[in-house]
């Protein structure tokens, strides 16, 4: 090996070995650190991921209970506000992607890959006053379109109790399984597949759970958050302002319980139900839709669980669904059905692992699946649609001082959808590369 | 010449020696710090281990009480109260004679519950495990832990019926005990000497309001304000009571004190009752009549 060659290595490691070394062993903390004065660790397993403290401080509206939740006891120059955004490089690669050739319509392997940025979540969230808290989430997507990720308000603790709480406005559903705390980034890894699923042809994207929606949530837990149960009534416009679904609406229901397992931890599991309407066609006006009708029914069920063996944590989550055979097959509820048309169903799920080594190092892996049970019309292949994905990644927080965070995150996810190629309707393969630089502040 | 190499080797000798100190002073805190990573908590049938309290205090606590558990948490700066500092062994919330160190189950019951008008969260929803590894942790910083004893704990009588004449009678042991200086005459902390108060570290320090919330530093029952008075808060000016005051008498001042407090009482509707006036302080210097 060239002499320089050999000294570029050296001073290369040098300098990784400077940065290691002056890291400081730190603490997170945006807007919710600043108030209290607490460590990120102390609500984060790795943040964004909840451990039981931070879902107790969630529960009790963003209040640890200790006198000191009202922004009365803040100094003035106090601003309740975070910001999160993720520089990144990726790279995503699809095995089958439809483009022009002379003949027609062609399949072919598309790599695309360079340095990108994510959208920028503004974070504000926090009390009014003791028992009323709130969070706005003006939210840019990285092409600069804003919008409200979130916009409630939430009081606490009527009657005095932590069993009386109610939410109105736009919120996550009361997903113990947060999909907004996911550990991971990229293109497919970012997401829990289960929670967006749709099976082919389907047309009701209203049955989300990872989406925020618009409604009202009743949600009570015991004292120290170890009972949980919820329930929300929720408009089916999964998310949408200004009714474009005026008249459907959609139940989220929720329970769960936790053991305290000795040195093993805190062990939760839980069940859960969304039962809703959703349009199948528009009136229209003029040749402008301006009223959604044909209510058809659909359904999502499950269980989950969080379970601890220490350092090691698995989340587990499972759901079966279920749609009308109208919004199955994307027809208007005022036509007739094909022949042998049913309501498509499905089975899926996922099992996320973490190893956490310590506040500011976690390995992360998850198994996802998704398996059509019945599809919408019998003649149909019965896996078409299907889901496969595997994601791992590791966080690591190298400088995370008291009032910012700040994480280096690589991350490789693949999955496979059966038959979903374009033009073939063979198998479709992606996968993402990712490395991103997830700060907030 | 001669002379320079004797200074050399003077110096020489010295450093060996510093040199030779040092090390076996790094070597005896080394020890000492093993052996105080065994501390252990027992609380009920469960045992902590400080080995296993570690991460979890450097998880959750060491923003405020530091590294070394001085209270010097990078956070520390911005927090008032100021965060214990555990090196010293002294605590506030005990059910021991003041001067003695507290119980485990002391510290295992602060960590649960929180310090009412400080930042210390209730951190109860942590594992009974977890509180208790935490608990050996906090120990290991003291050397007191190693080498005393908790002291023995406060006996506390039955309560008492409620009755006129106990929170009459409270409102008197309030009066010829001076609680008012501080707590002031109507117990809104405004008494004479409120303003004048500060804890062991002289740090200016604000006594307890009565009127404001219904928790105490140390706990929300009968039981736990009795406690509270007996064994002092230790390193601030709140003192023991427990030489001066019978158990009888102190089940009046916590009867009469509950009067003071914002919710409804059985001895907020007997004071209501009586038309308790605040007490005069200018009376209080008169000797008693009988």
């Amino acid at each position: 090996m060239p002499s320089f060659a050999r000294g570029s290595i050296a001073a290369a490691l040098f300098a990784v070995c400077i940065v290691l070394g002056c890291a400081p062993s730190s603490f997170a903390i945006p807007a919710f650190a600043r108030k209290y004065g607490l460590p990120c660790s102390a609500c984060h397993e790795a943040w964004p991921k909840l451990n039981v403290f931070g879902q107790t401080f969630k529960d009790n509206g963003y209040q640890l209970m200790n006198d000191r939740d009202s922004p009365i006891w803040q100094n003035p120059s106090y601003w309740p506000v975070a910001f999160r955004n993720t520089p990144n490089w990726h790279r995503e690669s699809v095995n089958r992607v439809a483009v022009d050739v002379p003949a027609g319509l062609a399949e072919q392997k598309i790599i695309t890959h360079g340095f990108d940025l994510s959208g920028m979540d503004v974070l504000s969230g926090g009390t009014l006053y003791n028992n009323i808290s709130f969070l706005l989430v003006p939210s840019m997507e990285n092409t600069g379109e804003f919008g409200l990720e979130s916009a409630w308000v939430r009081f606490d603790n009527l009657l005095k109790s932590p069993w009386v709480n109610f939410k109105f406005g736009k919120f996550e559903l009361d997903n113990v399984i947060s999909e907004k705390r996911i550990m991971n980034l990229s293109n497919l890894g970012g997401a829990y597949q289960i929670y967006h699923f749709i099976p082919a042809g389907d047309s009701n994207a209203f049955g989300q759970l990872g989406d925020n929606q618009l409604g009202m949530e009743w949600m009570g837990h015991s004292k120290n958050d170890r009972s949980r149960l919820s329930a929300a009534l929720l408009s089916s416009n999964d998310g949408s302002v200004n009714l474009p679904n005026a008249n459907s609406y959609a139940g989220f229901f929720t329970a769960s319980q936790a053991f305290d397992t000795g040195k093993l931890g805190v062990d939760r599991f839980g069940a859960y139900a969304m039962f809703g309407q959703a349009p199948t066609f528009t009136l229209n006006q003029l040749g402008n839709p301006f009223l959604a009708v044909g209510n058809k029914n659909f359904s999502r069920e499950g269980a989950f669980g969080l379970f601890y063996l220490k350092k090691l944590d698995f989340s587990l989550f499972f759901q079966h669904g279920s749609d009308n055979p109208y919004l199955g097959l994307s027809l208007a509820s005022n036509q007739p059905l094909p022949a042998g048309a049913q309501s498509p169903t499905w089975n899926g799920g996922f099992v996320e692992t973490h190893y956490t080594v310590n506040p500011q190092l976690i390995f992360i892996q998850r198994d996802e699946f998704i398996r059509m049970s019945k599809q919408a019309l019998p003649t149909l292949p019965s896996s078409l649609g299907d889901v496969d994905a595997y994601t791992f990644s590791f966080r690591w927080y190298p400088i995370m001082f008291s009032r910012a965070g700040f994480a280096i995150e690589p991350e490789y996810s693949l999955m496979r959808q059966q038959g979903m190629a374009p033009v073939t309707g063979t198998s479709l393969s992606s996968s993402s590369a990712f490395i991103g630089f997830d700060f907030d502040f | 010449m001669r002379k320079r190499s004797i200074t050399w080797s003077l110096l020489l000798s010295a450093a060996v020696v510093f040199a030779f100190s040092a090390a076996c002073w790094a070597q005896v805190t080394q020890y000492d710090e093993e052996q105080r990573m065994n501390m252990e908590s027992h609380i009920g049938k469960l045992t902590g281990h400080a080995t296993a309290g570690e991460p979890l205090y450097r998880r959750f606590c060491i923003g405020c009480h530091g590294p070394i558990g001085d209270g010097e948490g990078e956070n520390a700066q911005w927090i008032d109260p100021k965060p214990r500092n555990f090196t010293l062994g002294i605590f506030k919330c005990r059910s021991t004679p003041t001067g003695t160190l507290p119980t485990d189950e002391d510290l295992y019951d602060t960590i649960g519950r929180g310090l009412v008008n400080s930042n210390m969260p209730r951190w109860f929803p942590l594992s009974d495990q977890d509180r208790a590894d935490l608990i050996a942790y906090v120990k290991h910083f003291s050397p007191r832990f190693a080498k005393e004893k908790p002291g023995s704990v406060l006996q506390i009588p039955p309560e008492p019926p409620v009755t006129e004449e106990r929170v009459k009678a409270g409102q008197e042991v309030f009066r010829h005990t001076e609680c008012w200086k501080c707590h002031g005459v109507t117990g809104r902390a405004n008494g004479p000497s409120a303003d004048t108060l500060t804890d062991d570290f002289n740090r200016p320090i604000k006594p307890f309001n009565f009127h404001d919330g219904t928790r105490f530093k140390c706990g929300e029952t009968d039981r736990d304000l009795y406690r509270i008075f007996m064994t002092g808060l230790d390193s601030t000016p709140m003192p023991s009571f427990a030489d001066n005051l019978k158990p009888e008498e102190a089940w009046d001042l916590v009867m009469y004190l509950r009067s003071l407090q914002p919710m409804n009482t059985p001895e907020k509707a007997i004071a209501k009752k009586l038309g308790l006036k605040p007490i005069n302080p200018n009376a209080a210097a008169q000797p008693q009549t009988k």
